[in-house]
């Protein structure tokens, strides 16, 4: 048997490390329960959205008598005011009067084109006026172009060609509701995606300190080694979950009509995956140094606190990034390197952070993620094997 | 020195302002099995986890084969931590082939060599159980396993036999003077000396950092004072008292225990015996490694 064993090498270590970590995460029942919660939350909501949007601003309309000549006109002019307009023809106007009452109708429309009445509960909706005095005022125009001789289409489609320019100094984008609401999403699950999985490298320390295996780990691996298989392992898991998160979620708001700009939310996902990636490096080899500090799971939240603290800020400051993407704040805050893995994404989802932004924050942020690491993984080392009271950080540093 | 030989040279530590070793120096020569016994806090597991570089001496070096002990090296050799450790949530086999891969094992390798122990160790049962499910005697079952089965060249074992019932320490010994018989160093720390002084080839026994006796149990004994048993029923009261280098311990009824000096002849005391009429018993008794621990450890305890 002596025959067969090898040294092993630091990368062949460090994958050891790494996929003991995956697979003793990756088949835990919290995984999957956690991830099928998410999920199931995530689709709850998109659905609740969904029927918000199919119903809440459709309105029904009910014409009757001779007034169900302008079905066509009606859907044809509301649409072009982006209103959904459902237009059902009523037989019995006593009828759908009471059913205006009961709120089955929104709005019943009555009389002969040229002259309307329109019955509702309360008001009428300005725009749903607007096209209806529209539809109103073409016929009255229609009879006295007739009168007159002329042709009513004819001189329609002279009028209709009448066009205005208009010059916008800013492109408007329709979609912009929906780039906040991606904003948003993103951001909450990269703020939670990294302080949940950072507190777990922070955990699987101190399970490996109280329960001693260090000392056998550490005869054969060097402490690094045993840090970034540790790093990496937990990072994939987390990599993993967010993309199931993110691929499901798209795949659900884009079939339930929610999500239109299938495009940007994919953008966004990508960038997204890479933020994780970055900001869990950032924040992992810190929470590492602060688990290793302490000797009993019971002591992990004390020194935890001031990280998650931190990351608490970037989240909060991300309501009002994602409210005012192109503010002076939000750019600065976006590029600070402890606050871009959260903030920087939502403004890339709004469309606010451009090229340059992008790439300092990129290079701020792998520059912190070296100084970092380095300072964690020297805080481990010396904490590591220390047991019993907490350790002081300055004495960690110092060692 | 020779081939596979851990040495340990001159190995001093300290923790503040207590000195935990002081130049501690002894070697454990392939196929031995080395005793470590010291009273708490001597300096055993100082000594050990400073073999495996899991502490730094401050002074002095560990050597294998001839060469400084590196990183590379200690993946050669089977450590059992005096605090035990294992993942508490990971099931017995898997933990064991993970540790054989850190060590360097390739995985089938790694999966056949867990399953023998197991076997050996009598875990069948157990192998697919998490490790925190087990009692501690089977933990401890599991640990040795973890010190093995990456086929060691070296073996360091801290109180291997502390919490195991009769069986398991008979097997403990079992495995070990085997492994030993295929030319492996095998150096342990235990208290329980007889234990020790029937299993090993030679003995180190530290005091307060310092190592005050290392040898065979025979050549320890060797220069201890002897004691022997005389039962002369008509010898009168007071009979030994008087022979030069002799001192008489207990004296009751017909039987008489004396001890001699070093270098006082057994056979004066005999004779003087049958002076005084028939001897029915002249027993010598060897003193054991728990009297020569005793004295070792209390000697000069003061200065
Ligand atoms: N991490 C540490 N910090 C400070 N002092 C320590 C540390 N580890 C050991 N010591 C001290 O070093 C000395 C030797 O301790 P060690 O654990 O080596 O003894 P031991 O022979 O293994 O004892 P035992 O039989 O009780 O296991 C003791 O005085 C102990 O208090
Ligand atoms: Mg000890």
């Amino acid at each position: 048997m002596n025959g067969v064993r090898r040294p092993i090498t630091p990368a062949a270590a460090v994958r050891l490390v790494a996929q003991r970590e995956l697979g003793a995460r990756l088949r835990t029942r919290g995984f999957l329960i956690g991830t099928a919660v998410i999920l199931a939350v995530l689709a709850a909501y998109l659905l609740f959205q969904a029927a918000l949007v199919n119903n809440a601003q459709r309105t029904t309309v009910g014409l009757t008598g001779q007034a169900a000549a302008i079905a066509e006109p009606l859907r044809a002019g509301a649409g072009q005011l982006g209103l959904d307009v459902e237009t059902r023809r009523v037989a019995d106007a006593a009828q759908g009067s009471a059913d205006v009452e009961s709120g089955d109708l929104d709005v019943l429309v009555s009389g002969s084109p040229a002259n309307l009445r329109v019955q509702v509960k309360s008001e009428l909706d300005r725009e749903l006026e607007a096209v209806l005095t529209g539809i109103s005022r073409q016929e009255v125009l229609s009879a006295k172009l007739v009168q007159a001789g002329l042709n009513p289409a004819e001189v329609m489609r002279d009028v209709d060609a009448a066009r205005i320019q208009v010059t916008a100094f800013e492109e408007h984008d329709p979609a912009q509701g929906q780039r906040t609401v991606i904003a948003l999403v993103m951001m909450f699950l990269l703020y939670m995606g990294i302080t949940a999985y950072g507190s777990l490298v922070a955990q699987g320390i101190v399970e490996e300190k109280s329960s001693r295996v260090v000392e056998i780990l550490l005869s054969t691996v060097r402490p690094w080694h045993l840090l970034l298989g540790k790093v990496i392992g937990l990072g994939l898991t987390g990599l993993v979950q967010l993309a199931i998160l993110g691929v499901a979620g798209l795949a659900m708001a884009s079939a339930t009509g929610v999500l239109t700009i299938t495009g940007v939310a994919t953008t966004t996902l990508l960038w997204g995956l890479v933020w994780y990636v970055l900001g869990f490096f950032l924040y992992a080899t810190v929470f590492a140094a602060a688990g290793s500090l302490v000797s009993r799971q019971e002591d992990v939240q004390t020194v935890l606190t001031p990280v998650s603290m931190v990351l608490l800020v970037g989240f909060i400051a991300g309501f009002t990034v994602v409210q005012e993407p192109e503010g002076t704040t939000a750019t600065v805050l976006s590029l600070l390197p402890p606050l871009s893995p959260i903030l920087l994404p939502s403004r890339i989802a709004t469309g606010s952070a451009g090229p340059l932004e992008i790439v300092a924050a990129l290079v701020l942020t792998l520059a912190a993620i070296a100084a970092l690491t380095w300072l964690g993984g020297r805080v481990y080392r010396a904490a590591i094997l220390r047991t019993g009271s907490r350790i002081r950080l300055k004495d960690a540093l110092r060692a | 020195m020779g081939e596979r030989t851990l040495e340990i040279d001159r190995v001093s530590k300290r923790f503040g302002d207590v000195v935990a070793l002081d130049a501690v120096t002894f070697d454990v020569r392939p196929g031995e099995l080395f005793g470590f016994v010291g009273s708490n806090g001597a300096g055993k597991t100082t000594t050990m986890r400073i073999v495996l570089g899991v502490l730094a001496a401050d002074a002095g070096e560990v050597r294998f084969d001839g060469a400084p002990v590196t990183h590379e090296t200690r993946t050669r050799i089977g450590y059992l931590p005096e605090e035990r450790g294992l993942y508490p949530k990971m099931k017995v086999l898997d933990q064991l082939v993970y540790l054989a891969q850190l060590h360097g094992v390739p995985l089938n390798d790694a999966h056949r060599s867990a399953e023998l122990w197991i076997e050996r160790l009598g875990l069948t049962e157990r192998r697919r159980d998490e490790v925190q499910k087990l009692s501690l005697g089977n933990q401890q079952r599991v640990q040795l396993a973890a010190a093995l089965v990456h086929g060691p060249d070296v073996l360091v074992l801290d109180e291997p036999f502390s919490g195991l019932d009769p069986i398991a320490v008979d097997v403990m010994s079992e495995v070990l003077r085997e492994k030993a018989a295929t030319g492996v160093p095998v150096v342990f720390s235990s208290h329980q000396l007889d234990l020790v002084e029937r299993l090993c080839d030679r003995i180190g026994i530290i005091r307060s950092g310092r190592i005050v006796a290392c040898g065979s149990a025979a050549e320890l004994t060797s220069g201890a004072s002897v004691r022997i048993t005389v039962r002369a029923p008509g010898a009168p009261a007071g009979w030994a008292s008087a022979l030069p280098g002799v001192r008489v311990l207990a004296e009751n009824g017909d039987g008489t225990v004396v001890e001699l000096a070093p270098g006082t002849d057994d056979q004066d005391v005999l004779a003087a015996a049958l002076a005084t009429g028939p001897v029915r018993e002249f027993t010598r008794h060897h003193p054991s490694l728990t009297e020569l621990f005793r004295s070792a450890v209390t000697e000069g305890a003061g200065t």
